[in-house]
């Protein structure tokens, strides 16, 4: 049970676009999504008809823009499951909502020698933040290895985490593609004492997303890769969690009061949103999730799914031996990123080549030194699919990589 | 838009197939100095081994794409066996010939340094093709740049 590709592929202008004279074959999903015209022509609306700065002016267009920023709000807590709308924050993306844990959590629950559990495959916006903590603070981190099929090892599960105060996971790699066992870890660390970071840049643009469920403390999420505007990043944390950590950054918005010798915070969620957010992306991202809730996230799931299978099949078919795959060998147990190398070529070498057949893939260390030193790589290639890519879109990508092949092996003769 | 032969000229092609000066030497009495290209995870390692005023050998290890270890092989070529002052001078030269666009990058307006137009690049002018796709312009230079810090170690050791 999936959609029509085709009708979904018409929702988004920038498909149109040719490059180099070809149709534009878009694989880069998971650094960054394509916007739906509905996500764009809303944000124009704003600027058009109601635009004004959020919780201050008291004047119509104000109020206006303020209910629709604070309606775009309640949209992604019911998209994610938040139990209200007051556990959802925004910043300006993933990596500063992770940075926001880390300094307003990590800072006022961390000492010398607590420890923290990381994974080998988390991104550098889930290791850096906390190497920073180390620095500063002299805690302990502790890494969770992944098995011959890239699936987290988690034999030595229980022992990792004794002790741990904080344990943070990448939902879904953004590498590997691996969907990791986010329930499992969780109810270990809690079993420990330990809080849980989600990383779920990955995850929540592509899964019916509930924090409930995946047992949660906190979850990080990033609205330009689900199909919204970029500048806009999204932290589900548990109220009580929130309410006793010490603001972020400081500034307007995020106080009820401020005096010559101190300030008093706001409430939950604007304490932690100093200044003036991105109000039209905001409500942009709004739009994106009721477009990815009248598709239906089942099925964004189930279309990723069977587009991954198809990867796996045909790619190897077409490329045979010298094509690496990195990842779990079921599409069960990952979603729709595949990461490669092939015939030894260099990935920038391999985009740059398949950039003449207009065919977009990451290219480079994904922002995981740590997991690509793992790896023993420097670097992969990457293709990630999302609602408005087809087996066509794979095709063109097996055809431009035969061709890239050839390009740089095939004939030394001239 | 440029076409792929304008960057992958055959000689680099053939450098990156065939690396000239792979290998290490020995730390001291050669500098061993890193390079890296962040955006890429390009890496690169020179080993300079300088008597008085003479680049005595240079060698490379790492990794990268064709234009990063092209050329690193290139560069190695070029500066092995001619004095300091020489290989500074031939650094002045690529990076000129990479400069105009890798100022624009950054934003920076100064003037370019002068190159001294008695400067044969030779087989490096192939890499100028590179200027016409600048996210790579920064793989071609990592090497120099690379040698560059080394040089500066080396006068200063």
């Amino acid at each position: 049970m999936t959609f029509d590709v085709a009708a979904v592929k018409k929702d988004f202008p920038i498909l149109d676009v040719e490059v180099h004279g070809r149709r534009l074959v878009y694989l880069d999903s998971a650094s960054s999504s394509q916007k739906p015209q509905a996500v764009l022509d809303v944000m124009n609306e704003v600027y058009e008809t109601t635009y004004a700065n959020v919780h201050r002016g008291v004047y119509a267009i104000a109020e206006e823009a303020t209910a629709r920023m604070e309606d775009a709000r309640a949209k992604v807590a019911r998209f994610v499951g938040a139990g209200a709308a007051r556990e959802i924050l925004f910043g300006k993306n993933v990596t500063e909502m992770i940075n926001l844990v880390a300094y307003s959590w990590g800072r006022h629950n961390l000492r010398e020698g607590d420890a923290v559990l990381l994974t080998m495959m988390e991104h550098h916006a889930n290791v850096v933040p906390w190497l920073m903590l180390r620095d500063e603070r002299g805690i302990e981190l502790r890494w969770l290895d992944f098995d011959d099929d890239y699936q987290l090892d988690l034999t030595d599960l229980a022992r990792m985490v004794e002790g741990v105060k904080l344990v943070g996971v990448a939902a879904m790699s953004n590498v590997l593609g691996t969907l990791n066992p986010v329930r499992r870890i969780a109810d270990a660390a809690h079993a420990a004492g330990a809080v849980v970071l989600v990383d779920a840049a990955q995850y929540v643009p592509h899964n019916t997303t509930d924090v409930a469920a995946l047992g949660a403390d906190f979850v990080g999420f990033t609205g330009h890769k689900m199909l919204g505007p970029t500048g806009i990043g999204c932290l589900w944390g548990r109220a009580e969690l929130l309410e006793a950590m010490p603001p972020f950054l400081g500034g307007g918005e995020m106080i009820s009061d401020v005096r010559i010798d101190g300030f008093t915070p706001t409430e939950l969620p604007w304490k932690f949103e100093a200044g003036t957010p991105p109000i039209a992306e905001i409500i942009g991202l709004g739009a994106a999730v009721d477009y990815l809730t009248d598709l239906g996230m089942d099925r964004v799931r189930a279309h990723e799914r069977e587009l991954t299978a198809y990867a796996l099949r045909a790619l190897p078919d077409r490329l045979g031996d010298e094509l690496t795959l990195y990842g779990p060998a079921s599409p069960d147990d990952r979603g729709g990123v595949i990461s490669f190398s092939y015939k030894g070529i260099h990935p920038h070498d391999i985009s740059q080549v398949l950039d003449e057949r207009a065919v977009c893939v990451r290219a480079g260390h994904h922002c995981a030194k740590p997991l690509m030193r793992r790896l023993g790589v420097g670097a992969t290639a990457r293709a990630s699919f999302y609602i408005y890519n087809d087996e066509a879109d794979i095709d063109s990508l097996a055809d431009a990589l035969a061709h890239t092949g050839e390009f740089f092996l095939g004939d030394t003769r001239k | 838009m440029p076409g792929l032969e304008d960057l992958y000229r055959e000689i680099i092609l053939d450098h990156y197939r065939n690396p000239r000066n792979r290998g290490e030497l020995p730390a001291p009495p050669a500098q061993r100095v890193e390079g890296f290209n962040p955006l890429c995870g390009d890496e690169i390692v020179v080993y300079l081994l300088v008597e008085g005023d003479q680049v005595v050998d240079v060698k490379i290890t790492g990794q990268g794409c064709s234009i990063s270890q092209s050329s690193a092989s290139m560069m190695s070529a070029a500066v092995k066996g001619k004095t300091v002052e020489e290989a500074r001078a031939l650094i002045r030269a690529f990076k000129g010939m990479m400069s105009i666009h890798e100022s624009r990058l950054e934003g920076d307006d100064g003037e370019p340094e002068p190159v001294d137009p008695e400067i044969k690049l030779g087989d490096l002018a192939a890499l100028q093709g590179v200027v016409k796709f600048p996210v790579r312009i920064k793989c071609a230079t990592l090497s120099w740049n690379t040698l560059a810090q080394g040089l500066d170690e080396a006068a200063s050791a």
